[in-house]
C-alpha cells in the first residue's frame, strides 16, 4: 500500500525524524499474516525466464482468488546469489526455497504451498553430497554458511521500490551521519571500523577519505567504481541491481565526510539492469529529498550522476576511470599526484567501489564496533565472492574475512562435481593468481592472499579441477590482459604479449627450461616497471601457476604432455573398445567425420582428421572416450 | 631547496622538480624516450625508471613524473632498473627494428639482438605519444591522437583519414625520437585552409 502522498513536494523528508516516522508507518502497515512470494529477478534468473514465472504466479493467485484467506503478495527482487539454481521462488515467512521453477510449476505451488502449507518436494534443493532434500534457505549450506552484510537486503527487497528499501532500514545510517555527526566524526567511524577498499588493493577507506578531507573547501568529488570487469565476477552488478540504495546512501555519506557535493557512478554499459535500477533509485531518492539541496534539513547538498563506461577493462583503474569521466581517453596517469589531492577534473576526489560504498551504509547504521567484530585483525567485515567454475553451487556468496578456501568451496559451494578436492582456485581476476588444494586452509583475507601470490581483487573466485590446465589458464588471463592493456606504458603493452607468446609455445610442447627463467625475469620487469596496477599485476597468473604447478609446466616442455588433457597440440582422443557400445552418438557429434565404425560395434577415431574439439567426449554417455 | 641522494651523491633540488630534472641538473644521465622539455611528462616509456630505497623496501618509479622529495635515496642504474630497461629495449628491437636510435640505445645496454619475433622490419614507431602531445600542447591543433588500444594502438588522425585540423607544421616530425613520424606524415597531414584554398569549397 502507498502511505506517502503522490505529490512529489509532499514526499520530501525534511529531517531524520520524518524519515523514521515514515519508516515506522510503512512497517506498521505491513500485514503480519500475509504470505509473501519472492521471485528472483536478478540477471541470472531473468535469463532463465523468471518473469514468466511471476506472470504465471499472478494468474494462478487470481484464479485461486476466493479460496485464499489472505492474498499473498508477490515481490520481485534482486539476485539471491544461487544463480545456478534459478529461477528461484521463496515463500516467506517460512523461507521455503523452490529452485529451477518453471511457469508450469506455479499452479502446484499455489494449490499446495499457499492453500495447504505443503511443500512441492520435486522443486526443493537436494544436497549434492548427502542426497538429503532441504526445505528452507536456513537448511541449505549455501545460505547458512554465509554472513550477509552487503547482500543482506538483496533478495529481500524490491530494488525498484524505495519504500520497500525504507522498511529494510535504508538511509538510516546516512540520516544519522548528516544529522548527528560532524564530517570528521564520520571519517573517524569509518576508520575505526577497519574497512578496506573492496575493489582490489584493500586500501584503508577511512585513510583515503581523510586525505581528501584535509583539503579545506573547494570543489571535491566522490566516485563509485562500478566498472566491474573481471571474467566471471558479478558482485557489484548484483548489489546495484538488488539494492541500489545501499550504494547511493554510502556515496552521500562519503560526500558529506569529505565535503563533496557531487558524486559519479561509473558503471559499464553492459549492465543495463543495474543502470535502470540505479536511475530509479536516484529519482526516488531525489523525490524524497535524500539527494539534492539541504538533505534532511542538514544544510548538506549532494547529487549523483551516472556515467556509462564503454567496456574498457582498464577504466576500472582509478586514474583511467577519472579520465574517462572527464571525456578523455581512458588511460591511467602516473601517481603522485594522488586522486585525493588531484583527481577528477584536477580536484580532490575519493573513488571507492560498489561493495565498499554499500559497506559504508551498513557501518554508519550499525556502528564501527559491530563491523570491526567481523573478519580478522587486519581484514574487517565480510567479502562477497562470485563463486564460479567447477563447483556445485555456482553463485554469489558473502562470507566473513578469514574464512578458509575449503569452507567457501567445499561447504558453501557444495564441493567440486565428481571430486573430493579442487585443483586450484583462482582469486582476484586477471590480477590475481591460482591457489592449489594444499592451500585449502588458507584464510581468505587481503594479506594472506597476497602472501600466497594471489590477491583478493574485487571478488572473483574460479574453481578448477583436474581437467583444467594451468598453462592454459595462465595463457587465458594473459590473453585477456593483452586485449585490455591500454597500450600507454611500454612494459605492459610489449611485455604481456611476449609472456603469452612464451606460454603459447609451452602449450605446443615447445620451449626450454631456460624459457621459464626468462619468463620470471620478464615478469619481474613488467611488475616493477609498469605504470598502473593492470600491468603491475599482469604477470601474477604466470608467477602463481609457476609457483604451485611448475611440474605441469615441465610436463609440457620436457615430456610434450598436457596432464589435464587441454592443450590441443599435446593430446589425442581415443575410444576404449571395451566400453564403447557403438551407439553412434560420437560419430554424429563429430564435426570432422573422424569417427567411424559399425553400429553396435566399437568405433575408432581417425587421428589425422581429429581437430580435438572434444565434442565426442561430451556426447558419450558411457565414458568410452579418453584423452591421452 | 630539497636535499636527496642520487647514486650515493648528495644533490639539491628545487621544489617542483622531478627526479629526472634533478638528475640532469647534476649531470647524471637517465635515458628517456617519451620525455621532451616542450611537453608535459607522460611516464609511458618507463626507460627513465629509477629505484627508490626506503629501509628494506625498494620500488621503481618513473623519474620524469616522480617529484623530488626531501631525503629520497635514488639509484639510477641498479640491477633492477637495468633489467627493466634491457627488457624494454629488447622488446622494442622486435617491435620497431628499423629505428637506429633504438638499436643504439639498446647497444649501450648490451642488447644487440632480440629473442622475439620481428613483425614489421620497416617499423620505427615506438608509440611514445610525443607527436600527439606536441600537436596538442605546443601547436594546439589536436590533429592526431593514439587510435585503438594495447597491441592494436597506432598514431593517426580521426578515422585514420588526413584531417583538416592538421596545419602541416611538422612539429610532430621534429619531436619524434625515432623519425617514424616522417614516414607517417602524409597519412595525417591535412590541407591547411589558411595557406591553400581547398578545391571544391
Amino acid at each position: 500500500m502507498q502511505v506517502t502522498a503522490k505529490n512529489s513536494a509532499d514526499m520530501r523528508l525534511g529531517s531524520l525524524e520524518e524519515l523514521e516516522k515514515l519508516r515506522s508507518e510503512l512497517l506498521a502497515a505491513e500485514d503480519p499474516d500475509q504470505t509473501k512470494i519472492i521471485v528472483c529477478h536478478g540477471t541470472g534468473c531473468v535469463a532463465n525466464d523468471s518473469p514468466s514465472v511471476t506472470k504465471a504466479l499472478k494468474a494462478a493467485l487470481a484464479a485461486a482468488g476466493e479460496d485464499i484467506k489472505v492474498m499473498p503478495g508477490i515481490k520481485t527482487t534482486g539476485c539471491h546469489g544461487f544463480c545456478s539454481r534459478g529461477p528461484l521462488v521463496i515463500i516467506k515467512p517460512s523461507n521455503i526455497f523452490y529452485q529451477q521453477v518453471k511457469p508450469g510449476d506455479v499452479e502446484e505451488i499455489v494449490q499446495k504451498t499457499i492453500l495447504t502449507g505443503e511443500t512441492v518436494d520435486r522443486l526443493l534443493y537436494v544436497h549434492p553430497q548427502t542426497g538429503e532434500t532441504l526445505k528452507t534457505t536456513e537448511e541449505i549450506p549455501f545460505y547458512s554458511g554465509q554472513e550477509r552484510v552487503v547482500l543482506s537486503n538483496i533478495g529481500q527487497i524490491d530494488p525498484t521500490d524505495i519504500e520497500d528499501a525504507f522498511k529494510a532500514g535504508a538511509y538510516a545510517g546516512m540520516a544519522k551521519a548528516l544529522t548527528n555527526m560532524e564530517p570528521g566524526q564520520v571519517i573517524e567511524e569509518v576508520t575505526k571500523s577497519g574497512l578496506r577498499g573492496r575493489g582490489g588493493a584493500g586500501f584503508p577507506t577511512g585513510l583515503k577519505w581523510s586525505l581528501a578531507a584535509k583539503h579545506q573547501g573547494g570543489q571535491k568529488y566522490v566516485l563509485c567504481n562500478a566498472d566491474e570487469g573481471d571474467p566471471g565476477a558479478f558482485m557489484d552488478r548484483s548489489v546495484m541491481e538488488g539494492d541500489p540504495h545501499a550504494v547511493v546512501e554510502g556515496m552521500i555519506i562519503g560526500g558529506y565526510a569529505i565535503g563533496a557535493d557531487t558524486g559519479y557512478v561509473y558503471v559499464r554499459a553492459e549492465y543495463p539492469l543495474a543502470i535502470k535500477h540505479l536511475v530509479k533509485a536516484l529519482d526516488d531518492a531525489r523525490a524524497h529529498g535524500l539527494l539534492g539541496e539541504n538533505i534532511l534539513g542538514s544544510g548538506f547538498n549532494f547529487d549523483i550522476r551516472i556515467n556509462r563506461g564503454a567496456g574498457a577493462f582498464v577504466c576500472g583503474e582509478e586514474t583511467a576511470l577519472m579520465r574517462s569521466v572527464e571525456g578523455k581517453v581512458g588511460e591511467p596517469v602516473p601517481r603522485p599526484p594522488y586522486p585525493s589531492d588531484k583527481g577528477l577534473f584536477g580536484k580532490p576526489s575519493v573513488l571507492n567501489n560498489v561493495e565498499t560504498w554499500a559497506n559504508v551504509s551498513r557501518i554508519l547504521d550499525k556502528g564501527a564496533d559491530w563491523f570491526a567484530s567481523l573478519g580478522t585483525e587486519k581484514s574487517k567485515g565480510t567479502k562477497v565472492f562470485a563463486l564460479v567454475g567447477k563447483v556445485n553451487n555456482v553463485g554469489l556468496v558473502e562470507v566473513p574475512m578469514g574464512i578458509s578456501l575449503r569452507n567457501i568451496v567445499m561447504e558453501i559451494g557444495g564441493g567440486v562435481p565428481g571430486s573430493d578436492h579442487f585443483k586450484a582456485v583462482q582469486t582476484g581476476g586477471p590480477s590475481g593468481g591460482c591457489l592449489p588444494w594444499e592451500d585449502a586452509d588458507l584464510p581468505v583475507d587481503f594479506d594472506s592472499l597476497i602472501a600466497a601470490g594471489s590477491m583478493m581483487g574485487s571478488g572473483g573466485m574460479i574453481v578448477m579441477d583436474e581437467r583444467d590446465c594451468m598453462v592454459d589458464v595462465a595463457k587465458y588471463f594473459l590473453g585477456f590482459l593483452e586485449e585490455e592493456s591500454c597500450g600507454k606504458c611500454f612494459p605492459c603493452r610489449l611485455g604481456v604479449p611476449r609472456l603469452r607468446e612464451t606460454l603459447n609455445r609451452f602449450s605446443k610442447g615447445q620451449g626450454t627450461l631456460e624459457d621459464i627463467d626468462d619468463l620470471y625475469s620478464l615478469a619481474e620487469a613488467i611488475k616493477a616497471g609498469s605504470l598502473c596496477a593492470l600491468g603491475g599485476t599482469a604477470p601474477n597468473a604466470v608467477l602463481s601457476t609457476l609457483r604451485y604447478f611448475r611440474g605441469e609446466y615441465e610436463a609440457h616442455i620436457l615430456e610434450h604432455r598436457c596432464p589435464a588433457g587441454v592443450c590441443k597440440d599435446l593430446i589425442t582422443y581415443s575410444i576404449d573398445p571395451e566400453v564403447c557400445t557403438g551407439c553412434r552418438a560420437c560419430s554424429r557429434a563429430c564435426p570432422q567425420g573422424a569417427i567411424t565404425g559399425e553400429k553396435k560395434k566399437p568405433h575408432t577415431i581417425e587421428e589425422s582428421l581429429c581437430i580435438r574439439c572434444g565434442m565426442c567426449m561430451e556426447s558419450c554417455k558411457f565414458g568410452a572416450i579418453q584423452v591421452i | 631547496m630539497l636535499s636527496l641522494t642520487i647514486d650515493g651523491k648528495k644533490v639539491e633540488a628545487e621544489a617542483g622538480w622531478s627526479l629526472l630534472d634533478t638528475a640532469r641538473q647534476h649531470g647524471i644521465d637517465i635515458p628517456t624516450l617519451c620525455y621532451h622539455e616542450a611537453v608535459e611528462p607522460f611516464g609511458a616509456c618507463r626507460l627513465c625508471v629509477v629505484e627508490l630505497k626506503q629501509g628494506n623496501n625498494s620500488r621503481l618509479v618513473a623519474s620524469c613524473v616522480y617529484p623530488a622529495e626531501e631525503g629520497l635515496e635514488v639509484f639510477t642504474s641498479s640491477e633492477k632498473v637495468n633489467s627493466v630497461r634491457r627488457w624494454i629495449l629488447e622488446m622494442l628491437l622486435s617491435e620497431c627494428p628499423a629505428s637506429r636510435e633504438i638499436r643504439e640505445m639498446a647497444g649501450q645496454y648490451g642488447v644487440n639482438t632480440t629473442r622475439f619475433e620481428v613483425k614489421d622490419p620497416e617499423e620505427q614507431c615506438i608509440l611514445c605519444g610525443l607527436c600527439v602531445r606536441a600537436c596538442a600542447q605546443v601547436v594546439g591543433a589536436n590533429a592526431i591522437s593514439t587510435v585503438g588500444r594495447g597491441a592494436q594502438k597506432e598514431i593517426g588522425s580521426p578515422y585514420l583519414v588526413p584531417g583538416e585540423d592538421c596545419v602541416a607544421c611538422g612539429t610532430c616530425v621534429t619531436v619524434c625520437p625515432t623519425g617514424a613520424m616522417g614516414a607517417r606524415f602524409e597519412r595525417v597531414r591535412g590541407v591547411p585552409s589558411v595557406i591553400m584554398a581547398r578545391p571544391g569549397k
